[in-house]
């Protein structure tokens, strides 16, 4: 097997995020937000911006490769990689597109970035404005003809549908959401790049915040906001000359199972996160089981996906979510499963994920603003319920 | 004999559902005028399937006809919306929306409006009916469910 992996050929050697702002809040183009995440993560590297030759991203990414190489000056251009749609779920596969194209010798220094300014583009929350609507339109077959004139308008409305047959199935209350969002805030009010640094939430603004659509309360919902964030990718040799201590790749698998991708909500095994079949992959390449996990961030567009998904990386079984998906459980650094450790796509900033990968990132080195003590192995979980497929990645220190 | 809506779930001005230009949901929006609910049937090996698709998932077959179903099934999951995503839907909340396993297939869902009190209690695995509701102003007609008495 492991002749076929990337474990441990790769490792993530520099991060960078602008400053994270409420959306409408940046001062400038999401373009200058982009480079400006790329700039800093060649910094923290310690290599020139201009020797990154490899660009990947994902989700409906605007600022494109070319335009970015171009705009840096880079010298050899050997990879402009895209994750083909899929939303949040395309975020560790992009660090594992990345990855392969260094294994493989394509690229030297590969970027991974996200930049993301809702204020200047359009909201997710929101419909766009369309007069009608025909089939699945695009990529994203969740907006169809099929749902939209039923008020399935925005990401909240799909995923509802998949969360309250979960809790059906299983037997589950409120609990284990609000567990998520308290520990988000929890980990933020640490994090001074945190959007939600200096607004703590208590179980009981929690129970009496309005329903967005139900299940989900306005904090089991990620933040609409404005900022971008890149992570530098080379091979293990040169890892080890650089400024940084490298945050080597153990594993990333990405995809979904049979009929995952079909519109109207069909969806095969329709009441699941998507990685029935993708975390089997990435512990198998790893060579690990979830009891070895240290620290996990898992994206939270909405806290019901991260339920299902602790379940589907076998960190517990669905009739112990109740015991086990709770606040104390959640929280660093004495939790069983430290979660979200920066406050995350609801209360860090909704970098479609990308923030995520960094604090992944910033556990293994150690300077995780909630750091686990001794943090190891570090799991990122894309997109749970992203019906375009969803995406993995383990990193070791 | 199919139940037929007298006015609308929603108010006007959501996205208007229109047949895809390639043709392929046509009978789809057609038989929904008819005031019937079909989904594809492949006519070589009999798979059903939904949302429509130009092949057969299970024989790759391009040959699909349509199966009219009873219009028949049990609420297999719900949601209550409360935030208006649309302006149009600013004065409507909170609305219902039902995913309905359909009766007669394997696995096939169909999402719609579960008519009656927004605010009803809503049981996964009750027995709903498929309600037709017409917009003649621009020729669709969209399907939505209530409770089979």
């Amino acid at each position: 097997m492991s002749e076929y992996t990337v474990k441990d050929k790769v490792a993530i050697v520099g991060i960078g995020e602008t400053a994270y702002y409420k959306r409408g809040g940046a001062p400038v183009p999401e373009f200058v937000l982009c480079c400006e995440a790329i700039l800093k993560a060649a910094d923290d590297a310690g290599i020139k911006v201009e020797d990154i030759d490899g660009f990947a991203s994902f989700a409906t990414e605007r600022n494109a490769a070319a335009r970015v190489a171009a705009a840096l000056g880079v010298k050899h251009f050997s990879l402009a990689n895209m994750v083909w749609n899929g939303g949040g779920g395309g975020g560790s596969a992009a660090i594992g597109n990345a990855a392969a194209a260094i294994a493989a010798g394509y690229s030297k220094y590969v970027v991974v970035y996200r930049a993301l300014a809702q204020g200047q583009f359009g909201r997710f929350g929101a419909s766009a404005p369309m007069t009608s609507v025909s089939g699945a339109m695009g990529a994203y077959s969740n907006f169809s003809s099929y749902v939209a004139p039923y008020g399935l308008l925005a990401p909240a409305h799909w995923v509802a549908l998949r969360v309250r047959r979960f809790m059906h199935e299983h037997n589950l209350n409120q609990d284990p959401l609000a567990a998520i969002a308290l520990a988000s805030y929890h980990h933020a009010q640490f994090n001074p790049r945190a959007v939600m640094h200096g607004r703590p939430l208590t179980r009981e603004q929690y129970d009496k915040s309005r329903w967005v659509v139900e299940p989900f309360h306005l904090y089991d919902c990620c933040m609409e906001n404005d900022g971008a964030a890149a992570a530098i990718l080379t091979s293990a040799e040169r890892a080890r000359d650089l400024k940084q201590k490298p945050a080597y790749v153990m594993a990333a698998a990405q995809g979904s199972g049979f009929r995952t991708e079909v519109a109207a909500e069909n969806t095969w095994d329709y009441p699941t996160a998507n990685f029935k079949t993708v975390a089997p992959r990435l512990f198998e390449m790893a060579g690990i089981t979830a009891k070895d996990v240290d620290v996990a961030q898992m994206y939270e567009h909405f806290t019901g996906g991260v339920v299902m998904a602790m379940v589907e990386h076998g960190f517990c079984q669905p009739e112990e979510l109740m015991e086990f998906c709770t606040f104390e459980n959640l929280i660093a650094p004495n939790g069983k499963l430290p979660l979200n450790t920066s406050g995350g796509n609801l209360a860090e900033c909704y970098v479609h994920g990308m923030e995520l990968i960094n604090e992944a990132v910033r556990q293994v080195r150690g300077t995780s603003t909630r750091q686990v003590k001794d943090a190891e192995i570090s799991l990122v979980v894309s997109g749970p319920m992203v019906a375009q497929g969803v995406s993995d990645l383990l990193l070791h220190g | 004999m199919p139940n037929a809506a007298s006015k609308s779930y929603l108010p006007p001005g959501l996205p208007i559902p229109r047949p895809t230009p390639d043709g392929l949901d046509k009978p789809f929006w057609d038989a929904a005028a008819r005031h019937e609910l079909v989904v594809q049937k492949c006519a070589k090996c009999a798979t059903l399937q939904f949302a429509p698709e130009w092949i057969c998932y299970k024989c790759h077959s391009f040959e699909l006809t349509w199966q009219k179903l009873s219009g028949r099934g049990r609420i297999y999951s719900w949601e209550r919306v409360w935030n208006p995503a649309h302006p149009a839907l600013k004065d409507a909340l909170p609305y219902i929306v039902v995913l309905v396993e359909l009766d007669g297939t394997d696995n096939i869902r169909m999402v719609g409006n579960l008519l009656g009190d927004p605010k009803q209690e809503v049981r996964i695995g009750a027995e709903v009916e498929a309600v037709f509701e017409d917009h003649p102003e621009h020729q669709f007609t969209l399907i939505n469910w209530r409770l089979s008495p």
